[in-house]
């Protein structure tokens, strides 16, 4: 075959080359086409849109006006928006900073070689995952009811706790919330751990046990230094996700979602001033903020992990030395 | 020989095992929860000790959530939806991400970085301009209007891209155009075949995303008879007095069929994230 190309090739007027060349061109042009029409479409079209609306006076159906900033500071003025903005940090943090801390246990320990039956606890630990948002925020709706029976109300009994009312109490909500994010996503980061840990090479281990290293030292300097680019993946995700978070709290709320506010989001605040209360031009400058603010936010954890691991570094370089 | 050695249970490993085991009972207790509680009529729930052990009410309460909602369409609903989408996904990703592995074009590299660019937009950045889009389409309210906005994945094309150009060798391609063979019929009959496990991968990373996307569908469905699953199970819990035996019996048959194919899938479940995530 080797042959009959290379005979081919030199036979091949150069002509014919160059149209083969522009073949290829059009078929590359042709076929990225679908996506880029798709992202148009309802990517880049609504995206401008949204920060054209946000500047605007508009409820959907008339006339739009512009107002310059004005959507921006009413927004920025509304007790509200701060109130669900706080909301999402609060339960943001209550949600995924232990989900990364167990996750990191959890698949550390899945990757230890004196351990049986890991398949059937990485599946199980998984399997929370596969449900959808709504399912576990209606299962968890039941368990957290604000009820005095309910048996998370039961649970706390155990240790002494009165009863809380769940979907009214300030924190009760939050605590509910966050254990639901908890609960779905800490199988999701064990997978990506363990999966981050099985790419560590075995033989730096057994190196680091002939130099009399123990296992606490070779967790802190060995593992989480490897593993810091999936650490910081999921930092990023989860970071991005917990301040769209949407579901969960509307779903556990129920017809109350969007009348009181102990868990209301920055995404359900957005939502009930497009569509209760059809001020679209405020609900786009909400959406503007929510942006610049999952980009600050965002970057600003991932910088912060990144600094962190780098200073862990520092100190073992210096005690080698 | 020395690996099963290795594995013989030791004292050592006793508190870990009880760290997985808590680990593991904490995550499926949900799961058998939401059986018991299907199970059971809605006054169990009050009941101290609370309902630990299956009840006999698991037909009676099926029976109230199909009186409440159109459990089987909102069911076929998310099916064709997720299927469609999926299947549109994979058709669009697959010829990008060959373009792009494959392919020279001027402006390939700027346009690669604008989809990766892409990614980091969130969905609700475009929320009111997508909803008007889709009413002045007419498709509110139509699973056209549902499906319409998953069909961006930007994620597909990055994973297509990256399996193209790792398992679809130049010298094939080359042969095959010297034998002939048009761009598209490549397309057809080298790529696709050799892509499949990629397929698998997006597949289920774009079927489990759509299935359980919540916020869009809320928005773009508003009539019991074009409720997807999520919309429909959302709405039983909106009355003012919750049956909580329906409820969770609404969502318990809605969630088996996911756990019977996660169960036999779940290999490819798992490796779906990592691969969707690490690449």
């Amino acid at each position: 075959m080797e042959l009959t190309r290379a005979k081919q090739e030199t036979n091949t007027p150069k002509k014919k080359k160059l149209s083969e060349k522009k073949k290829d061109m059009v078929s590359g042009y042709l076929y990225i086409a679908p996506f880029f029409i798709v992202f148009a479409v309802i990517g880049l079209y609504p995206a401008i849109f949204s920060i054209v609306l946000a500047f605007q006076k508009w409820n959907g159906f008339g006339e739009m006006q512009f107002v310059g900033w004005q959507n921006f500071s009413l927004v920025l003025q509304d007790p509200l928006f701060w109130k669900s903005l706080y909301n999402t940090f609060i339960m943001g943090i209550l949600g995924t900073a232990p989900q990364l801390l167990v996750g990191i246990v959890l698949a550390y320990f899945l990757n230890m070689a004196a351990i049986k039956f890991t398949n059937f606890f990485r599946v199980s630990i998984f399997m929370p995952y596969i449900t959808s948002m709504v399912a576990v925020a209606l299962v968890f709706g039941v368990f957290f009811s604000s009820n005095e029976a309910a048996l998370a109300n039961y649970v706390i009994g155990w240790f002494g706790i009165d009863p809380v009312n769940w979907k009214t109490s300030e924190w009760g909500a939050k605590i509910a919330i966050s254990l639901m994010v908890f609960w779905r996503w800490v199988g999701y980061n064990t997978i990506i751990y363990l999966a981050g840990l099985q790419s560590i090479p075995k033989d730096l281990y057994e190196a680091a046990t002939i130099d009399g290293a123990n296992k606490v030292q070779q967790f802190f300097h060995i593992t989480i230094p490897l593993l810091k680019p999936f650490i910081l993946l999921t930092v990023f995700m989860s970071t991005v996700g917990a301040m769209q978070l949407f579901a969960e709290p509307t779903v556990f709320l129920g017809s109350s979602a969007f009348s009181r506010d102990e868990a209301m989001t920055v995404v359900m605040y957005l939502y009930r001033d497009a569509f209760s209360l059809n001020s679209f031009g405020t609900a786009s400058a909400t959406a503007v903020l929510l942006l610049i603010i999952i980009v600050i936010v965002a970057s600003l954890n991932t910088w912060l992990t990144s600094g962190s691991k780098r200073k862990k570094g520092g100190v073992k370089n210096a005690k080698r030395s | 020989m020395r690996k099963d050695h290795k594995k013989k249970f030791s004292l050592g490993s006793i508190p870990i095992y009880a760290v997985l085991i808590f680990a593991t009972l904490f995550s499926l207790f949900p799961f058998y929860w939401m059986f018991v509680m299907a199970t059971r009529p809605s006054e169990a729930y009050n009941s101290i000790p609370p309902a630990l052990i299956p009840g006999t009410k698991l037909v009676e309460n099926f029976q109230n959530v199909l009186d409440s909602i159109p459990f089987f369409q909102s069911m076929w609903n998310t099916v064709l939806l997720c299927t469609s989408v999926t299947l549109v996904v994979l058709l669009i990703s697959s010829l990008a991400g060959f373009a792009f592995a494959k392919f020279h074009f001027p402006g390939k590299n700027v346009l690669f970085i604008l989809i990766l660019l892409t990614m980091v937009i969130p969905p609700q950045l475009g929320l009111i301009p997508q909803y008007y889009l889709v009413s002045k389409l007419g498709w509110l309210d139509t699973l056209f209007g549902a499906g319409i906005l998953y069909l961006l994945n930007p994620l597909g094309i990055f994973l297509m891209r990256q399996y193209v150009s790792q398992s679809v060798p130049d010298e094939l391609m080359e042969a095959a155009k010297l034998d002939g063979c048009s761009n598209f019929r490549i397309y057809r009959s080298i790529v696709l075949p050799i892509i499949k496990p990629a397929f698998a991968t997006l597949g289920i990373i774009v079927f489990t995303l759509v299935w359980g996307e919540f916020l869009w569908q809320f928005t773009v469905l508003r009539s019991p008879e074009s409720y997807t699953l999520q919309v429909a199970l959302a709405s039983l819990n909106n009355a003012y007095n919750v049956d909580f035996g329906m409820l969770l019996s609404g969502v318990f048959w809605a969630t088996v069929p996911l756990i019977v194919i996660f169960l036999m899938f779940n290999k490819l479940f798992i490796s779906s994230i990592t691969e969707g995530s690490i690449k």
